[in-house]
């Protein structure tokens, strides 16, 4: 019983972690290209970041 | 550069539509600012398709003047640029040169999707809940009891608020706005089921009950909004392809002012009186007569007519018409809002018939589901009472009765096979706009097309190539190649070297043709009577007798027809094999219909028809108790297809035309429609199936609950167990459609033309 005082908490703060974390992706705006994240990845950057 | 540009996409099959290069003025119109002087200008590129093209697309856009950033979004197939100053930065010309066609987008289109957001947003919530809800009920139901067990499910109740809040928020709107207006569908069940598990569960565990439902509730509420989301991520997938096609109405037009001066002012802007420049290329905004200029009209979305119209100044024109050749000055006679565009779209609102008043099978079906439930629950609950005398005995058992009734596999049956069904149109070049067109498409026992652009492609094609000497063909193809008047393209398709002079001027003359000089002689190609002024004239032919001539004596004359689209009659020929009685409507004389007809094998035409011809003809057909697809392209067309009970347009179609259209094809051949029209039926059998499996399972499972055999963990397993089965049913339909027949390379004209161009 006792254990479950912390452990429940602790389960329930890295669920809400999670989806917070996906709400904050979801925000900004980071499911808005999936095809083209994939193919960026193969972009060479040879110039400096503007 | 463009390693992909051209012909990688399904959408390119379209590069054959007259489409001019939005300019610079349109495309500031088009922007949407940023404040502090930076503008956001959103294009559609439909080539863009691989990491080369991103990179070669937001290199040459940032290299230009003013431009401050151009970010490339593979998934919708879009650019935004970004820049400052008063002067557009020429992106249009820059993509051109890469090789990619660009498309303008209207500022209020790029707004983000809200209601997809929340959807998402519901269902992460709602995953949540239910995960770590379903984690307590596990350890209850293996034994966890007393204080542990009551701790659970406090636990449990605080997390299913923020769910139900927020998830079960949709469903408890949608519930409540059926309600209000007196009707019912699939929510109220969900929303009274929801809420009452949410408050039993609640007073069992203030109680220090066994059983709480939290899992129940939550867990349904995840497993529809699934289904909902999935729905709504198909029609937006189809609503920004769609949106991603050329616009072929005018955004606005040239104005000449008393003083001389010219502005470039937005449609809705232009009053009568007003002079308006139209350039060759560009369409007519606004209803009008022409001033100054003679030009060639293609009238041909329209009025459906397949020839060009030569005009001169006085005569009349509409909005919507495509001016070819030569530039024209016209005084506006209408404002926007009261030009031939906006009378269609007022004729289309007024003839919105059968789809306004058609029913979702699934609100049919919850329409009697739903009293049938809650009357059942409420029988069970007075059973209880009579037979035990406990109150809370009978709610309780009552409202698993209510629970286990919850239509969650109905709530998935219909979206998870329509999902399923688009995709499989979606991968065939066919946008659906919604369910609900594909359950109507099933239903269609009559076929409505359009002829000029729909049966065929609005576009001519030479058919006497082989008879003319090739010397004289690639003279008149080098001519052609200067104009764009639809004869000329067709015939500037037979280019090639057969040792013919180099042409040296080259002048086109609005309404009359091309003429050119080459190694001392004049060459005209155009009209019979004015190319061939020596030669004594002769018939005109169908298509005004079209001549190429040396000196004023004839070479050379072609013959034209209206290419037939792609399979147009094996597309026929199948819809007549699934029991569809095909007709033809068209606003084209008699004699081009009856020779479209008799090639296709089309039993009934009706010619010359005006836009309300169209309507009254589709809604004779309805009264007379037939379901009428109407397949059509042109601004005529659309009151028609607001009144059919399902439309399908081409993506070639006017704009007003493709966003009426419940259904927009891609691809240029036919044979769409009937895979179409396959695919509705097939899917159609499955959601009865699914329905029925649905009620097979209630059957059983309703029993169990009214004789209170029900526990939270045979809920669970009930209702999940049902949500699948009837997600693998609907997945059968993959299978299903891969049978059809396969899919048919997209039809290659200038094949075509190398065959003939050797024959000859």
């Amino acid at each position: 019983m006792t254990t479950l005082v912390y452990l429940i908490p602790v389960a329930l703060f890295l669920g809400a972690l999670g989806l917070s974390g996906f709400l904050w992706a979801l925000r900004s705006g980071q499911y808005e290209d999936l095809d083209g994240a994939a193919e960026r990845i193969l972009i060479d950057r040879d110039d400096k970041p503007r | 550069m463009s390693c992909c540009a051209p012909g990688a996409e399904m959408a390119l099959d379209l590069d054959r539509v007259t489409t001019v290069l939005p300019s610079s003025q349109e495309i500031r119109l088009a922007s949407r600012s940023l404040g502090d002087d930076l503008r956001q200008t959103d294009l559609s590129v439909p080539a863009v398709h691989c990491a080369a093209c991103i990179q070669a697309i937001e290199t040459a856009l940032g290299k230009l003047e003013h431009v401050e950033g151009a970010r490339v979004n593979l998934s919708t197939k879009r650019v935004s640029v970004r820049w400052r100053g008063d002067e557009v930065p020429p992106f249009v010309a820059a993509l051109g040169r890469l090789g990619y066609e660009v498309h303008l987008f209207d500022p209020d289109i790029g707004e983000k999707d809200k209601t997809l957001s929340e959807l998402i947003r519901a269902v992460a919530v709602a995953g949540f809940a239910a995960g770590n809800i379903m984690l307590l009920s596990v350890s209850v139901w293996s034994g966890a009891e007393g204080a542990t067990r009551d701790l659970f499910h406090w636990v449990s109740a605080l997390i299913a608020i923020p769910a139900l809040a927020f998830a079960g928020g949709i469903f408890f709107r949608s519930a409540w706005n059926a309600l209000r207006h007196g009707r019912m569908n699939m929510d109220v069940p969900i929303a009274v089921g929801v809420s009452l598990a949410y408050a039993m569960s609640l007073y069992e565990t203030i109680n220090h009950g066994d059983h709480a439902y939290f899992d129940a509730a939550v867990s349904l509420l995840f497993f529809l909004l699934i289904g909902r989301t999935l729905d709504h991520v198909m029609r937006e997938r189809a609503r920004t392809a769609v949106n991603g096609l050329s616009r072929l109405a005018a955004r606005g037009a040239m104005v000449l002012r008393d003083d001389g001066a010219r502005d470039y002012l937005p449609v809705g802007e232009i009053e009568p009186g007003m002079q308006l420049l139209i350039a060759a290329g560009e369409r007519i905004p606004v209803d009008g007569t022409i001033i100054r200029g003679s030009s060639d009209l293609d009238c041909s979305l329209v009025s459906g007519e397949s020839t060009p119209r030569t005009v001169v100044s006085g005569a009349f024109v509409q909005a919507g018409i495509l001016n070819l050749t030569g530039p024209l000055t016209i005084e506006a006679t209408a404002a926007a809002k009261d030009s031939f565009l906006a009378e269609m779209v007022r004729l289309m609102e007024a003839a919105e018939g059968g789809r306004a008043h058609y029913r979702r099978i699934a609100d049919r079906v919850s329409a009697l589901y739903a009293p049938v439930v809650h009357l059942t629950a409420f029988v069970t609950f007075l059973g209880w009472m009579a037979a035990t005398g406990d109150w809370h005995r009978a709610i309780t058992i009552a409202i698993a009765v209510l629970i286990i009734t919850c239509p969650c596999a109905l709530g998935l049956a219909v979206p998870i096979v329509q999902v399923v069904a688009a995709r499989r149109l979606f991968e065939n070049g066919v946008m659906v706009k919604d369910g609900s067109a594909m359950e109507r498409l099933a239903a269609i026992d009559t076929a409505v097309f359009d002829k000029t652009g729909t049966l065929t492609l609005g576009q001519p094609r030479l058919i006497n190539a082989s008879s003319i000497d090739p010397v004289m063909l690639a003279i008149a193809a080098d001519m052609a190649a200067h104009s764009r008047h639809p004869f000329s393209k067709a015939i500037a398709g037979f280019a090639g070297f057969s040792g013919q002079p180099k042409l040296e001027t080259v002048s086109e003359h609005p309404g009359f043709g091309i003429e050119a000089t080459a190694a001392g002689s004049t060459w005209r190609l155009g009209r019979r009577g004015w190319a061939g002024w020596k030669a004594r004239t002769g018939g005109e032919g169908r298509y005004g007798g079209t001549v190429l001539s040396k000196n004023g004596m004839i070479v050379a004359s072609f013959v034209f027809e209206d290419a037939l689209r792609a399979d147009a009659r094996t597309a026929i020929g199948q819809l007549n094999e699934a029991q569809v009685s095909v007709e033809m409507l068209s606003g084209d004389t008699a004699a081009a219909c009856r020779e479209v007809a008799e090639t296709l094998t089309v039993d009934h035409f009706v010619p010359a028809l005006l836009p309300s011809g169209k309507v009254e003809r589709v809604e004779a057909l309805a009264k007379a108790g037939h379901k009428v697809l109407m397949v059509g392209d042109g601004l005529n067309d659309t009151p028609a297809l607001g009144a059919a009970h399902v439309s399908i347009a081409p993506a070639t179609a006017a704009d007003i035309g493709r966003n009426a259209a419940d259904f927009v094809f891609l691809r240029e051949s036919l044979l769409a429609i009937p895979l179409a029209l396959d695919v509705s039926r097939k899917a159609g059998r499955l959601i009865r199936q699914n329905i029925a499996i649905a009620i097979i399972y209630n059957t059983v499972a309703v029993p169990i609950a009214i004789l209170g055999h029900v526990t939270p963990l045979i809920a669970a397993i009930a209702m999940s167990a049902s949500s699948l089965l009837v997600i693998a049913n609907a997945l059968r339909l993959q299978g299903f459609v891969r049978d059809a027949p396969a899919r048919i390379a997209p039809y290659d004209r200038r094949s075509g033309i190398g065959d003939w161009a050797q024959m000859s």
